[in-house]
């Protein structure tokens, strides 16, 4: 059997000596979609810090694609979440002065790998943007010029490009209506699943499960509470 | 273009108007500390221009210093003459080759009148052993003809034939003149970058000629000798302000001074010109030194207010920053960036004030010249400009490192998530 694209056993963080993050148990399958849910203050933000490599785990085993988190180096980690994880954030998603395609070209900027499995980048953008059915006209205008769902389908373009083994999405929805965050939804599960990537979303709100192969509760997987923990955590 | 570079050229242009005002702070800091250096630097090579192969200058005893800035550079005014007996006497000495002597007081619309005679046109020297060279026409040769410096014909439009009047004494405005024995320019002089462009030259015994009906520096009312009769008094000069003196051998230099300094009939000096120079400049050392701190202190308040726009920004910049690193840009990337940024804008604000120098020389050093005598060319940056420019870049640089550190700590600290 493949090993598991995250391996997380008894991840433990603190922020300033306040328990934060204690996680027995999580895995996530190579191209599986899952769905990560839970009130502010849970861990969220934490746990997708230390699975992008910002973060090193206190305690406890993180492996990403088998690279062991905790004897990575900095700089390493760094370059491997360039190479292999693709981020979408609530808001403030993009570089706001930065052309639509100059965004979604960034990890090709940072990371060799993801340029070169991007093939040509430039049309690797634009294939991705067509995908995304952003109008072509808007792609030589500012991210700042774009409206809230336009800059949500840059961000997953963004994320997707080079084909990186892990997309990490945390809240994109939450600023979009209903009909448009089930149309983003599909949207950015289809083209994971077209680029054969893991999706790992994240939202406090436990609706959107349904869309997913499997969903968790922070609450089930963190041993620290809310109120014992740190709140902006 | 590599893709921090157009990074950081994307982000400085977003906030161009808040990084223009303080790069334009900065060139015009740059600008003066660069402007005080140019004009110390015009300064002495204009001094150090205006005389040369006069190994002695000769005036009644006073300052040294005071005699070297009336006789050669025509500011201020001699308290005292000296006898024509005394320059007969000097130039009969038998280590003096050649005597200029040299009479001051009056004036032509604010340019100061020189009365000498024809060894002045042989034997003074400007620059590097340079000779007065004619532009136009010869050397006066009769009483009422006038030899002019470049700048006086320039300004005043004057040409060989013109007839002009004298003041009597110096300045622009309000002065008697000398209406009734007007001079003829007979020559314009070359261009040479000293006091000599903005004289007025006529011979000793023009001096003589024109005060003859003049006593206690007025006309004497009721009595007027007309321009024709002149010749008909000994033009011969009574006093002359000052004597250029030029040597056999600069060995007898000193020697000469001592006789000089040393003449029982009259109380005389004679001074060295680099010594009297040198006088001056050790004079000036303090004033160009205050100058200089003070044009470096505008230059450190705009470099101060780079940074501060720069670091001012950061907050707003921490998101942009942390999607940054969550696209694998590395802290140490985020360091070049903002190193990047500060020193394009700390080469911009350097070059801008380079540039806005340059525009100012070009506008502002006509009026200079005419003004002060002071030749300021709009040229390349001399090795002391590059040397304080290249101080200023690199000031500049090591101020930019402290938003860039900061920006380093942040997304250090911040992560995916700024707190902001």
């Amino acid at each position: 059997m493949a090993a598991p694209l995250i391996f997380a056993r008894a991840l433990r963080y603190d922020w300033d000596a306040t328990p934060c993050l204690d996680l027995p148990a999580f895995e996530l399958a190579a191209g599986e979609q899952v769905f990560l849910h839970g009130p502010s203050g849970s861990g969220k933000s934490t746990l997708l810090n230390l699975l992008a490599g910002v973060l090193v785990p206190q305690g406890g085993e993180l492996r990403v694609l088998d690279a062991d988190f905790r004897k990575l180096r900095g700089a390493v980690r760094d370059r491997f979440r360039a190479d292999h994880i693709g981020l979408i954030f609530q808001q403030f998603n993009l570089i706001p002065y930065l052309p639509v395609r100059d965004n979604v070209l960034l990890p090709c900027r940072f990371s060799r790998r993801r340029a070169t499995r991007a093939g040509r980048p430039e049309e690797a953008a634009a294939q991705l943007l067509a995908q995304l059915d952003l109008d072509p006209a808007l792609w030589a205008r500012p991210a700042a010029a774009l409206s809230v769902g336009q800059q949500q389908r840059v961000a997953a373009a963004r994320a997707l490009i080079g084909r990186p083994e892990l997309v990490i999405a945390d809240e994109p929805t939450s600023a979009l209506d209903a009909a448009r965050q089930a149309a983003f939804l599909d949207l950015l599960r289809r083209e994971c699943a077209a680029s054969g990537a893991a999706l790992l979303f994240v939202s406090h709100d436990p609706r959107l499960a349904a869309h997913f192969d499997r969903a968790l509760a922070m609450h089930a997987l963190n041993r620290i509470r809310p109120d014992q923990g740190r709140q902006a955590a | 273009m590599t893709p921090l570079v157009r990074l950081a050229a994307h982000s400085a242009w977003n906030r161009r108007a808040s990084l223009v005002l303080a790069v334009g702070a900065m060139a015009l800091s740059v600008m003066l500390l660069l402007a005080v250096e140019r004009l110390r630097e015009e300064a002495r090579n204009g001094f150090e221009q205006s005389v040369s192969g006069a190994d002695l200058i000769v005036g009644a005893r006073g300052s040294p210093l005071q005699l070297l800035l009336y006789s050669v550079f025509r500011l201020g005014d001699a308290s005292q003459d000296m006898s024509w007996a005394s320059v007969e006497k000097l130039s009969g000495h038998p280590a003096v080759a050649w005597v200029i002597p040299l009479s001051l007081g009056d004036s032509h619309r604010g340019y100061p009148v020189l009365a000498t005679t024809q060894a002045y046109f042989a034997h003074f020297r400007t620059g590097e052993q340079r000779p007065l060279v004619f532009r136009q026409g010869r050397p006066f040769r009769v009483v009422f003809e006038t030899v002019l410096g470049a700048e006086v014909a320039d300004a005043l439009r004057y040409r060989p034939g013109d007839r002009i009047a004298l003041a009597h004494g110096s300045g622009e405005s309000g002065l008697a003149e000398h209406t009734d024995k007007p001079f003829t320019v007979v020559g314009i002089l070359a261009r040479t970058g000293t006091p000599v462009d903005r004289t007025v030259h006529i011979s000793l015994a023009a001096m003589e000629a024109i005060h003859l009906d003049w006593q206690g520096g007025a006309p004497v009312p009721g009595f007027a000798i007309p321009a024709e009769w002149v010749q008909k008094f000994d033009l011969r000069p009574k006093t002359v302000t000052a004597a250029i003196v030029g040597l056999k051998s600069r060995a007898a230099v000193f020697g000469v001074q001592h006789w000089v300094n040393q003449n029982r009939d009259e109380a005389l000096m004679a001074v060295l010109p680099g010594v009297a120079l040198a006088q001056l400049w050790e004079m000036l050392a303090q004033v160009e030194r205050v100058l200089f701190v003070v044009s470096a202190l505008v230059v450190a308040v705009g470099l101060a207010g780079l940074v501060a726009v720069v670091l001012a920004s950061l907050d707003q910049r921490r998101r942009e920053l942390a999607i940054l690193r969550a696209v694998g840009a590395r802290p140490r990337d985020i360091l070049a960036l903002l190193m990047l940024e500060g020193a394009g804008l700390v080469l911009a604000g350097a070059l801008s004030g380079l540039a806005l120098l340059t525009a100012l020389v070009m506008l502002a050093g006509p009026l200079l010249e005419a003004r002060y005598g002071l030749a300021l060319a709009a040229t390349l940056p001399g090795e002391r400009e590059l040397f304080l420019l290249g101080g200023a870049i690199i000031a500049g640089f090591a101020a930019s490192l402290i938003p860039a550190w900061r920006a380093y700590r942040a997304s250090l600290a911040d992560g995916l998530t700024p707190k902001i």
